[in-house]
């Protein structure tokens, strides 16, 4: 049996997955500051997670990377460990530890839905699945993304004095809201927040085409009528925000399906697009992996633990710390 | 359906009250009769709907979801409406009729037909829609909307003054046809009989002292005393009496030994009491009465109330509303010049400044009174809270320090933190037992620290509440305590809201049941 504690630390390799503090050796399944840090020894990973690991954190963020290409395994002491796409941005990995006897699937952050920039998820079956909870409640249930940006759009086209400031996560969201936009036929020049346009480079390099882009600096208030602007949520109310004018501020998030959670943040325009499962994807990844024994890392787990019982299956919760739902985006 | 549920979902999302009252006004002048006239009664709370109740989709709900499923989930989003319309999955492509079609049909079926009724309107429409619908019959659509700014968008609307709508507010009814052709001036202001409707309540701004009273002169204010029960407004004419609530609810009903007893041409305003002949008694007996919705004779007879009347706004049909206080109250002094029980004349504080009025008010062994009233003696009657005119001046609360036991997540824009704490002291066995539930008196910030606090000492759940550690002591405030057979400690608390969290006190520290009991109650 492979032996795997909650921390997720894999004892017969000394190996953790996703460990929020430095160690010898680390699998990282995806670049999100909750899931990657940077200090570790060796790091194992998609090649893209590695390039975003070095965007974010330096090239010697970890002494040495290792990386592998999506289902093409690699031997480490008795276990074989797989990556598989997450979908959940670019290079984001699920992990498969297998031996000859049992076969554990880490699902890291993912959905299951199509988003042709990204390679598709795939089910891996397996005995034990640690999966994600983050949307765990049967009231997410999220709408085609083309509904959310189409909603969007119509808004842009009615209100050409207001600028329409999105909040999107630095890494991914940012990239796949402009990509929507793109796909949808949305031609104008996007302005994007300086913490994120590296990132986009990135993304336009792996040949995701993110049109013209500009960096959102004050020069002349008049520039951003009409305009819309991507900035990480935490700027929308933040001083960097106060250089635009008539601002309508919209939020990319699966969190934005709950109305009274907008209107907390103050959003006018929730735009419910997530990176993350929802409810029935979850269940439905469940069941297709044919997992006997699943654990719950972050989120809603309650739900879903009490979920698993009535099909039979056996669930506990991990309570990994440092991710709370705050840490979605 | 579309436009109502765009309306609600664009004025749940918009947090400028001017952009607020500009969807209304689009949505007024763009909505045909008598459709607008259903959204402006469902946006003013004056929808009833009466064989749907919010009880009836929560069973709706559960036949199709797992009861703890819905409860957790109830739980997250904090809203039953949205609840429900999140965990409901759209069957049939339709639309839905319009509000005042919808309302209409559904009034005239009942039992399994209304139930199959309703289930086909959820199938046929999006989550906003199925919001909206299932809002109506919920209580309160909590989007951020008061009737207040209703009205003032429908005076926007019309062009008329606010006050003018509210005078006649209560003698409108649905759908508002004449409301509508008055403010598009197609027809004359409706014609409202002042004396079969309830009229708009005068209330009072809290004090605060340096503002409000170093320059004001006492001789220009009277004092009275700021009983301890509930608003109550006595409209009397020749077909019988009514009484309604702060809120404009009938209650005529509660309290027959009033309404039955009194005669006359009037309106008054008073405060309604636990208690015979002019004697109270404490909040705590009058809330025996208000949990009975229509008492038996024996059960008044051991439970009387009558009501200590303040003001008058209408006498022998003379409308005094823009008549000085002053005037008011020489009008009632004569007419209490005898005896009308169950009505009494509530008697001006003699007072020369304001020194002496700070110790009446706080004559702190006296359970009846919260403190004192003051009014400008000039004021008119002024529905709603008009500034400078009335002023209550509470008795300062009472302190106990407590422990933290419990902690549930708010309702609406709070449903995302742990808002609402149940604090305790220990007993003589050494046991830590409730004696309150708090929700207010803590900022922003304090809320977010309270909520991590929660969130990271949860020690065990039941459902959605959380049981944590027994670490912080909070200071409460509140205003009357006595004594309860409804709770485990034996004592109940008036009105109890957070002072200051002592995140610096032990636990050690905090009085017992027994001192709080001696140093309060004896």
């Amino acid at each position: 049996m492979i032996s795997i504690d909650n921390k997720l630390y894999i004892k017969d390799i000394d190996t953790y997955i996703d460990p929020f503090f430095p160690v010898e050796r680390a699998i990282i399944t995806h670049g999100h500051a909750d899931h990657a840090r940077a200090g570790h020894k060796h790091v194992l990973c998609t090649p893209a997670t590695s390039e975003i690991m070095k965007i974010r954190y330096g090239e010697k963020c970890a002494n040495t990377f290792q990386t592998i290409e999506y289902g093409h395994p690699v031997k480490i002491g008795k276990i074989k460990v797989t990556l598989f796409p997450a979908a959940h941005i670019l290079g984001s990995a699920q992990v498969l530890l297998e031996t000859s006897k049992q076969r554990v699937v880490v699902t890291g952050d993912y959905k299951t839905t199509t988003d042709r920039h990204l390679d598709p998820f795939e089910i891996v079956p397996c005995d034990l699945l640690i999966t994600e909870a983050t949307f765990g409640l049967p009231i997410f249930k999220f709408n085609n993304p083309e509904i959310e940006i189409g909603r969007l759009l119509d808004n842009i086209s009615k209100n050409k004095e207001n600028t329409f400031l999105i909040g999107a996560y630095s890494l991914g969201k940012a990239q796949r809201i402009i990509w929507l936009l793109r796909e949808a036929g949305f031609s104008d020049d996007i302005f994007v927040h300086g913490s994120m346009d590296k990132l986009c480079d990135f993304y336009n390099n792996k040949g995701i085409k993110l049109g013209t882009l500009r960096k959102a600096t004050i020069e002349n208030k008049r520039d951003f009528k009409g305009k819309v602007v991507v900035a990480p949520p935490s700027a929308l109310k933040d001083r960097w925000s106060r250089r635009f004018e008539n601002i309508t501020r919209c939020y990319a998030s699966g969190w934005m399906q709950v109305k009274q959670r907008a209107k907390q943040s103050q959003i006018e325009i929730p735009l419910v697009i997530s990176d993350h499962s929802d409810w029935n994807e979850l269940t439905n990844t469940i069941i297709q992996t044919g997992a006997e024994k699943v654990w719950i890392t972050h989120g809603r787990e309650d739900a879903l633990q009490y979920w698993c019982k009535t099909k039979g299956i056996k669930a506990e919760p991990l309570s990994l710390q440092h991710r709370d739902e705050t840490s979605e985006l | 359906m579309k436009a109502f549920s765009n309306l609600l979902t664009n004025l749940i999302l918009t947090s400028s009250r001017n952009r607020k009252i500009s969807l209304l006004v689009e949505y007024f002048s763009s909505t045909p009769d008598p459709d607008r006239g259903y959204a402006l009664a469902a946006l003013t709370g004056s929808l009833k709907v009466k064989n749907i109740k919010a009880a009836f989709f929560k069973e709706l709900v559960r036949e199709k979801q797992d009861e703890y499923l819905f409860a957790l989930s109830y739980d997250y989003v904090g809203d039953l409406a949205e609840t429900v319309s999140l965990l409901w999955d759209k069957k049939n492509d339709g639309d839905i009729p319009s509000l005042s079609i919808l309302l209409d049909s559904l009034a005239k079926v009942k039992g399994e037909d209304l139930k199959r009724n309703i289930i086909d309107i959820l199938d046929s429409s999006d989550a906003d829609q199925r919001w909206a619908f299932i809002k109506l019959f919920t209580g309160g659509l909590r989007i951020g909307v008061s009737s207040r700014l209703v009205k003032k968008a429908l005076s926007i609307y019309g062009n008329v003054d606010l006050n003018e709508i509210e005078k006649i507010w209560h003698g409108l009814a649905l759908p508002y046809i004449n409301l509508f052709a008055w403010l598009e001036k197609r027809d004359q202001k409706p014609k409202i009989s002042f004396y079969d409707i309830f009229h708009p309540m005068m209330l009072a701004h809290p004090l605060v002292l340096e503002k409000d009273l170093t320059t004001a002169n006492p001789k220009d204010f009277i004092a009275e005393y700021k009983w301890d029960g509930i608003r109550i407004q006595i409209v009397s004419y020749s077909e019988g009496c009514r009484l309604y609530s702060r809120t404009g609810d009938d209650v005529t009903n509660s309290f027959p030994e009033i309404s039955k007893a009194i005669k006359g041409n009037f309106v008054l305003d008073g405060e309604l009491l636990a208690g015979i002949d002019n004697e109270p008694k404490t909040f705590n007996d009058l809330q025996q009465r208000l949990n009975k919705k229509s008492p038996t004779e024996k059960f008044i007879k051991t439970n009387p109330s009558f009501v200590k009347v303040y003001d008058v706004l209408f006498f022998n049909g003379l409308d005094l509303r823009d008549n000085p206080l002053n005037e008011r109250k020489k009008i009632l002094n004569s007419y209490f010049n005898k005896n009308r029980s169950p009505l009494f004349l509530s008697e001006t504080i003699k007072f020369r400044n304001w020194e002496e009025l700070n110790e009446i008010r706080d004559i702190s062994d006296n359970q009846i009174h919260e403190g004192v009233m003051i009014k400008l003696t000039s004021s008119p009657y002024i529905s709603g809270r008009p500034r400078g005119k009335w002023f209550k001046w509470k008795r300062n609360p009472k302190l106990v320090d407590a422990i933290i036991m419990y902690a549930q997540r708010g309702h609406g824009k709070r449903s995302s933190f742990y808002s609402d704490y149940t604090f305790g002291v220990f007993n003589k066995d050494e046991e830590l037992v409730p004696i309150g539930k708090a929700y207010s008196g803590f900022t922003d910030e304090e809320l977010n620290r309270l909520d991590k606090f929660v969130r990271t000492k949860t020690i065990k759940r039941f459902g959605p509440v959380r049981e944590v550690e027994k670490t912080l002591v909070v200071e409460i405030a509140f205003d009357a305590i006595s004594l309860s057979k409804r709770h485990k400690s034996g004592v109940a608390l008036r009105f109890p809201r957070f002072k200051r969290i002592r995140w610096d006190k032990p636990i050690c520290e905090v009085e017992t049941l027994e001192q709080i009991r001696e140093s309060f109650l004896e």
